[in-house]
């Protein structure tokens, strides 16, 4: 029995379930006065559109460079993926691997692993929701380490102005990197977990539930 | 709309001349039954058990966790929240990192970086790095620190529940764990062109993550929300005459 199908809205702050007084079909939480909803609204379109969005940033932040190092000799400019093969050495490759990790691998699989969770629930899927609820979960915990590579080149930039022997500027690569981090973060948020169990809820099918 | 009537029509007349719709919309009516709770991951309704301190309860649907009953939550948190406002004051004042290099030194601090950044024109970037580095984490040690000491009172006023409302935004965009490791990479990158010198910000850093860390897993929100005053104040008292909702699990 889920709180929808009781007609109840649960608070997403405070936690505190509720009923809408009859006749409406919204309200606010008594405790916490936030605006109560059954399922965050538009929830899909929302997550969609934030998808697309980074989809579309995901490709200059990586072909364009997101650094330029200029030496008495001239200009050269890196990309995310050039910043990590010259991270590669003996000593520096488990940092190099976290870069490859954190900057290329988690938004790319951010944006393939939040696209299979609307398809499935938009095709009303009711199978592997275990899974799926775990996959969304880690989505949301790793989602915010690919920051890592913004704060790589923030720093870098910000130390080495050894003017006019060497300096290091930012380049058009690194903001559409940081939208992609921040598009993808907010596609997690947007999209409503609840809605993954609901297809089974609604087709009352009856949860095995285990009490550990 | 019987409801209407027992709000404050004051109130409630200034907020239908401003237009503002929002305050238009009526309160829910609570749960006779306070231990009922959906699962915020799967909607599931369910009775929460009455836990030992350090327990917690999960989902038997989708194991999220629902409840982690920490024990002298309000002190604990208190005492981490202190000192991670103390590292935090420390690591934004003084330089993390500096560099040597063929007779040239530089050094820059956290927000040093972001305004390196802006001054090469990638406003936005340098907005974003600021937000998560320095705003986020500072609003997320403020905001905590408000919450547990107004919580101290019997009935926590209700603006503490304002507060914890927006607890959860600033440390989902607090990003100080993450620059740290941005940071180690940086230095490794410029370590082949320079001798640098970590400051003495870095190691205030790299406390304050696991003090953050700490002071949000030692706070327990559901004991500040058990004692907050209610925004419907009159809805908690079923004698005030009110309704109150029955659910048949």
């Amino acid at each position: 029995m889920t709180a929808l199908q009781q007609g109840l809205q649960s608070c997403d702050t405070c936690g505190l379930l509720s009923r809408p007084v009859p006749g409406a079909d919204e309200g606010r939480c008594p405790r916490c006065d936030e605006e109560l909803v059954f399922r965050k609204p538009a929830s899909l379109q929302r997550t969609l559109a934030y998808l697309i969005a980074a989809a579309v940033c995901y490709v200059p932040a990586n072909v364009l460079p997101v650094m330029t190092t200029i030496t008495a000799s001239g200009r050269e400019s890196d990309t995310i993926l050039q910043g990590v093969v010259l991270l590669w050495s003996p000593t520096g490759w488990p940092l190099s691997l976290i870069v490859l990790f954190a900057s290329i691998m988690i938004p790319s699989a951010k944006i393939v692993a939040l696209l299979y969770l609307l398809i499935t629930v938009r095709r009303g899927s009711i199978e592997n929701n275990r899974q799926r609820i775990r996959l969304y979960r880690i989505v949301e915990i790793i989602g915010r380490w690919s920051m890592v590579d913004v704060f790589v080149d923030t720093f870098t930039v910000a130390l080495i102005q050894l003017q006019p022997l060497m300096s290091v500027e930012p380049a058009p690569g690194l903001f559409f990197f940081a939208a992609v981090v921040v598009l993808t973060m907010l596609a997690v948020e947007s999209f409503d977990p609840r809605l993954i169990w609901d297809s089974a809820s609604s087709k009352e099918i009856q949860p095995e539930v285990q009490y550990a | 709309m019987l409801r209407i009537a027992s709000l404050n029509r004051g109130e409630n007349e200034l907020a239908r001349r401003m237009g503002a719709k929002q305050d238009l919309i009526m309160h829910n009516q609570p749960l006779a039954d306070a231990s009922l709770v959906a699962c915020p991951h799967c909607d599931l309704l369910q009775r929460l058990p009455e836990i030992a301190p350090g327990a917690s309860a999960r989902c038997p649907r989708c194991d999220k966790e629902l409840w982690r009953r920490r024990e002298d939550s309000l002190n604990r948190t208190l005492a981490l929240a202190l000192a991670a406002l103390f590292l935090f004051v420390i690591a934004n004042t003084v330089p993390m990192l500096g560099l040597t290099a063929v007779g040239h030194a530089a050094s820059t601090t956290v927000v040093g970086g972001a305004q390196q950044l802006w001054h090469d024109g990638q406003e936005i970037v340098a907005v974003l790095v600021l937000f998560a580095a320095v705003v986020s984490p500072g609003l997320q040690i403020g905001l905590m620190l408000a919450i547990v000491v107004a919580a101290r009172r019997e009935r926590p006023p209700a603006w503490v529940g304002m507060l914890l409302r927006h607890l959860p935004f600033a440390r989902n965009w607090s990003m100080i764990e993450v620059m740290l490791i941005g940071v180690l990479v940086a230095l490794t990158k410029i370590a082949d062109y320079a001798t640098v010198i970590p400051g003495v910000a870095l190691f205030a850093l790299f406390a304050l993550v696991f003090l953050l860390a700490a002071m949000q897993s030692s706070f327990d929100p559901r004991e500040v929300w058990n004692r907050v005053r209610w925004a419907d104040e009159e809805a908690r008292h079923p004698e005030a005459g009110r309704q109150m909702t029955e659910v048949t699990l």
